[in-house]
């Protein structure tokens, strides 16, 4: 887009992706094997893996690999079960007659050095009830906590970032 | 199958409920975008999750459904919580810690 020109091999990588997964999509959409379906799908992913490949690589995706998808796997089911377990906390302050809420702004910092690996951070802990990031700066995180346990950069990091961060390194570093 | 849809429905429209009483209790923006985002992200998912239990033809877009979802609020609320601050609505007055004045110094030290 700025004037960076990307290889031959990276474009049609990219294109290949976009397809599979566009393509992926719009199976599980309409549902249906019909020829003029499956035709027209094929046609519209076609377009658009052609036009925005290069989207897909500016995303600066690492190549995926049998251990990065498990350890993704393992992450989706860790952050739904932090979803769980946060909503019901949020949700027992909301219904608590004193509300006992203690609110404040923390700062963390995080080891991940590429920018999808720090916004797939970012948005895994705004998904988290109870805690939400208001600003990214460099390797710190500006956090909204609505029940503050530590005060310090290191244990606030410990207890909002560890948790996912863990497993957001194997598969980014 | 129509059953469990019910209840897991059911249960995802509590925490809506929840969500919206959240929005009414707390004391400022950014307690209510917590409430009002998060307890949402529950509600949402099972609501949809329990509709696709009901009619299993409908339970893989509903699943996609679920994933846009997951895909997309963190954005919106992350949105509306920096706006807050780069406008400067104050935290309220209960609030126990504020490190932004910190936080301003990487930024500082960054440029």
């Amino acid at each position: 887009m700025v004037g960076t020109a990307y290889s031959v091999r990276d474009r049609l990588k990219g294109f290949l992706y976009m397809l599979g997964i566009s393509f992926l999509v719009w199976l599980a959409l309409t549902r249906s094997l019909e020829a003029q379906e499956v035709l027209v799908g094929a046609a519209i992913c076609l377009v658009f893996s052609l036009l925005l490949n290069t989207h897909y690589i500016r995303l600066g995706l690492p190549p995926l690999t049998v251990k990065r998808a498990a350890f993704f796997a393992v992450y989706l089911v860790v952050l739904l079960w932090e979803i769980m377990k946060a909503n019901l906390d949020v949700a027992y302050r909301v219904v608590h007659p004193r509300m006992p809420i203690k609110p404040g702004v923390v700062v963390i910092k995080t080891a991940l050095t590429s920018d999808i690996a720090k916004m797939i951070l970012a948005n895994s802990i705004t998904l988290t009830p109870g805690t939400f990031t208001l600003d990214v700066i460099g390797d710190r995180l500006l956090i909204h906590w609505i029940n503050v346990k530590a005060e310090s950069v290191e244990e606030a990091t410990d207890l909002i970032g560890e948790r996912f961060e863990k497993y957001l390194r194997v598969i980014f570093q | 199958m129509t059953f469990v849809g019910t209840i897991v429905t059911a249960i995802g429209t509590v925490f809506l409920f929840l969500g919206g009483l959240g929005v009414f209790r707390f004391p400022d923006v950014y307690n209510r975008l917590q409430a009002g985002t998060k307890c949402t992200t529950l509600g949402a998912f099972l609501t949809i999750i329990g509709v696709g239990l009901m009619e299993p033809s409908w339970f893989v877009k509903c699943l996609l459904i679920a994933c846009f979802i997951l895909l997309t609020n963190p954005i919106s609320s992350h949105a509306l919580g920096r706006a807050a601050r780069k406008s400067g609505v104050p935290l309220w007055e209960g609030s126990v810690l504020d490190k932004t004045a910190e936080f301003e110094g990487y930024q500082k030290a960054g440029e």
